[in-house]
């Protein structure tokens, strides 16, 4: 990849890091928080953010950033007073700053509809605040070709014609002391006007004092130089533009007088440029007297002075010589390695779990003792396995940080789409999960809270009447429980309304009108499909998805989802995740001959039927009553293909599954083995996507077995009944 | 060979910094902001200085200060990273003792060309 375009990458990177630390910090300002560093912060990020837009030319960016950025200087400046008002300001240009950042990833540019209202809001502040002041920049300075910004100054000389014919220049400079002590060097200035035509150089020694007098970090000398170009003054004067007000400089033009130079050979000009960056001493030792009259160095006193006389200028000048070697170091705080050599890493210490557990299988097949010496050794190899894994996992780990930092501003739009006043409270941002698994959290949590805003927040009136503040808190934490992540949404509103939720359920046919439910068994009722408890399907919640949807995806995850809630106090939603996507707890099971793996998220339990709860249904299908219910029995080894004939379930064991396709069904398997955590290997990425059939694991005895995906095999069962034509997604909604 | 070390907080910044000076006529080394500028230089040394202004823990004109405190620095060119939008931050930082100034952002050759200007 080009080298630009890798930095790109890296910028946009920054800029996620970058947005994310200004929303904290304009939060944390907002939530009372009085850090001056605070401030400072929020100003680089955003400027940051500039300065690299600018080297992409990503103008729009640079523009808006432009304007967001005086607002903030104002503010750290003390120029513009930091009111709530204008903390709100900057948390919603923030956010269109962030919808900049997200269009220029995409080639385009923010919209300009949004982005002018903001600009507009913005210059408001800059302009209206107590102490009103324009903008930073009064003149649109732009850098010349040299990269170099050129303030415009003042001139008080006669206009000239602009002709680009050459013209005779008189330059006489004077380095005053400071020049020398900002690294700045006479001869370097020197050098940079031979660049612009042909120079005659004369070295004003006048004000050189004796020997006994010399200081040598003094400056002594002064230069003329006259310099015959077609560049104009302002060329010129940018060679003093490090120097100015270090120097006194006049730039004079000659009349014009074709005779006054002949074209003869200059002066020794590297001499003297040569003398006049080794200092004035050196400059006077070195500088050979020439035959032009006007570049004569006069050999000073202090030609036949030796180095070591004058220890300082001797140090100057060996900090500018060849330093001693020291070894490169960059940042060694990280070192960023290519995403593909990780998950090459994971897979590989994944084959040795693999075979770590095949070479234990085989030895304990040879009849050794846990406690012989090959026992304890496998032991210990096995330790070392699980650390290896844990210690690569955690390279790919993540802080759901970059998931929750985005929340602020979803829990913003849809509080002012509701008309509700939300504060969102995040903890355990720094918890880690594996980045597969990061990737796909960000919409379960995005639907928790719309959920939790929407139905669970009361409106401030009804919050006032109840006694609350009129701002309801969501709280949204991450925590590791048990070998696993936990989400936790919360939130502090009206909680479920039982008797509401129940009656729904009963009118759609979801429960029946007598059955006996806990509180918690009907708070979980919002999980079923075709269950919707907004009383219109409003812009937020809607969206054409419903929390059975967001089971769903949960499930998917291999994670588990669940509600509590307390009348009048709130609800919380409970997210439970594997910590990574690579490996899987599942169920090890025979099926006409072959071993499969169903994922133990999906398995409610296992039975051993009986004959008579076994009801045939048409020629191929039946159900399983299950205590008050029927079940459709789903024969995997048939759906699969393995076996023409279905087994018999009372001769075979039953998984009790929920399908979100489906509802719950039941797998018909020939035997179980047991539960084992089998590293996943994509089936697509080694040979095809195979229906009903999510990715497949290496066993311990070395034998591949397939993990079954139980939504596409309940799916692919019923598209097998009688009656294909009934739609076997049901209506989420 | 010209030993150049750039101090900036911004990652992409200093990508682009290595990569403009990514010739045999230079060595780089980088820094994260002043406080880290400072451990490198006393590290590593340097024969030119490129530094960004706003960044956390030690700011551009208090690392160029106490750049310049050190006797052996005192010589050592000091360009500054600035925006074109930030006149005055230019002034103070040659109050600091700042050599010159690039201006963000910045043609690689243009850049190049202000570090030879300033390095003998």
């Amino acid at each position: 990849m080009d080298e630009l375009e890798e930095i790109k990458i890296t910028f946009f990177q920054e800029c996620d890091e970058l947005l994310g630390d200004l929303e904290s910090g304009l939060l944390s300002i907002d939530a009372g928080a009085t850090d001056p560093e605070l401030i400072n912060a929020v100003f680089r990020a955003v400027h940051s953010i500039k300065g690299g837009a600018g080297a992409f030319g990503l103008e729009a960016l640079v523009r808006y950033a432009h304007v967001f950025e005086t607002l903030l200087d104002n503010v750290r400046g003390g120029k513009t007073d930091l009111r709530s008002e204008l903390v709100k300001a900057l948390l919603r240009a923030a956010d269109v700053l962030a919808d900049h950042v997200a269009a220029a990833k995409q080639g385009g540019e923010g919209d300009a509809v949004s982005t002018a209202a903001m600009v507009e809001e913005l210059e408001a502040w800059i302009s209206g605040g107590p102490v009103p002041t324009a903008p930073a920049e009064e003149v649109n300075i732009e850098p010349n070709e040299d990269g170099i910004v050129f303030t415009p100054i003042k001139l008080s000389i006669p206009e000239v014609d602009e002709g680009p014919k050459e013209q005779a220049w008189t330059i006489t400079f004077q380095p005053m002391d400071e020049l020398y002590s900002k690294a700045n060097e006479a001869g370097l200035l020197i050098r940079e006007i031979e660049r612009l035509g042909k120079i005659e150089v004369e070295l004003l020694d006048d004000a050189l004092p004796t020997f006994d007098s010399l200081d040598p970090e003094t400056a002594h000398f002064a230069w003329k130089v006259r310099l015959r170009t077609e560049v104009q003054e302002e060329r010129i004067r940018e060679v003093f533009e490090f120097v100015e007000g270090h120097c006194s400089t006049t730039i004079v033009r000659e009349a014009p007088a074709p005779t006054a130079i002949e074209p003869a050979a200059g002066p020794d000009i590297a001499a003297i440029i040569a003398a006049a960056q080794a200092g004035d001493a050196q400059a006077a030792a070195n500088s050979a007297p020439s035959e032009e009259a006007t570049a004569i160095a006069p050999e000073p006193p202090a030609a036949s002075l030796p180095a070591a006389a004058v220890p300082a200028l001797a140090e100057s000048m060996s900090s500018r010589g060849a330093p001693p070697p020291a070894p490169e170091k960059g940042n060694q705080a990280t070192i960023r390695v290519d995403p593909e050599r990780i998950d090459k890493l994971i897979d590989l210490v994944g084959e040795l779990v693999i075979n770590q557990a095949m070479l234990a299988q085989r030895v304990s097949g040879h009849g050794f003792a846990a406690s012989s010496d090959v026992g304890r050794g496998l032991d210990e190899l096995e330790q070392l396995t699980r650390d290896i894994q844990d210690s690569v996992m955690a390279i790919r780990a993540q802080p759901v940080k970059s998931v929750f930092q985005r929340m602020p501003r979803l829990v913003r739009e849809i509080a002012g789409q509701t008309g509700k006043q939300v504060r969102l409270v995040t903890e355990g941002e720094g918890t880690e999960v594996d980045k597969t698994v990061i990737e796909r959290i960000s919409e379960p949590i995005t639907h928790m809270l719309r959920n939790a805003i929407d139905h669970g927040l009361e409106t401030p009136e009804e919050r006032i009447e109840a006694g609350k503040p009129a701002e309801g808190t969501v709280r949204l934490a991450a925590l590791h429980r048990g070998g696993r992540i936990v989400i936790e949404v919360g939130d502090d509103g009206k909680g479920i309304n039982r008797p509401r939720v129940r009656q729904l359920a009963i009118d759609r046919g979801l429960i029946s009108a007598d059955a006996q439910l806990t509180d918690e068994e009907v708070d979980n009722l919002i999980f079923l499909p075709g269950f919707s408890t907004a009383a219109k399907i409003s812009d937020i919640s809607g969206r054409g998805v419903g929390m059975d949807v967001v089971r769903k995806s949960v499930q998917g995850l291999g994670g588990r989802i669940s509600i509590s809630s307390k009348p009048g106090l709130g609800s919380m939603f409970t997210l439970s995740l594997p910590l990574t996507l690579a490996v899987l707890d599942g169920m090890v099971i025979d099926v006409a001959g072959q071993t499969l793996v169903v994922p133990l998220t999906a398995i409610v339990e296992s039975l051993r039927p009986t004959p008579a709860e076994v009801k045939k249904v048409g020629a191929q299908g039946g159900v399983l009553a299950v205590r008050d219910a029927y079940v459709p029995l789903v024969d995997i080894g048939r759906v699969l293909g393995f076996q023409t004939v279905d087994t018999n379930p009372a001769e075979g064991v039953v998984l009790l599954v929920d399908s979100e396709v489906g509802g719950r069904a039941a797998l018909v398997a020939d035997s179980i083995h047991g539960q084992r955590q089998v590293v996943i290997k994509s089936l697509e990425s080694n040979y095809q996507q195979v229906p009903g059939i999510a990715a497949a694991t290496i066993l311990g005895d070395g034998r591949v077995a397939l993990i079954l995906d139980v939504d596409a095999l309940v799916a692919m069962r019923r598209r097998e009944l009688p009656r294909a034509d009934e739609p076997f997604i049901e209506a989420a909604e | 060979m010209i030993k150049v070390l750039t101090v900036d907080d911004s990652r992409t910044m200093r990508d682009m910094l290595r990569l403009a000076l990514s010739g045999e006529e230079f060595t780089v080394t980088q820094a994260i902001d002043g406080e880290h500028g400072l451990e490198v230089l006393s590290e590593s040394g340097a024969d030119v200085i490129i530094t960004d202004i706003n960044m956390p823990k030690l700011d551009g004109f208090g690392f160029i200060e106490r750049v310049r405190e050190d006797a052996a620095y005192r010589a050592t060119p000091i360009l500054v990273l600035t925006t074109e939008s930030d006149p005055e931050k230019k002034v103070r930082a040659r109050e600091a003792g700042a050599t010159g100034w690039i201006v963000k952002p910045f043609h690689p050759e243009k850049l190049v060309d202000v570090i030879r200007r300033v390095a003998a």
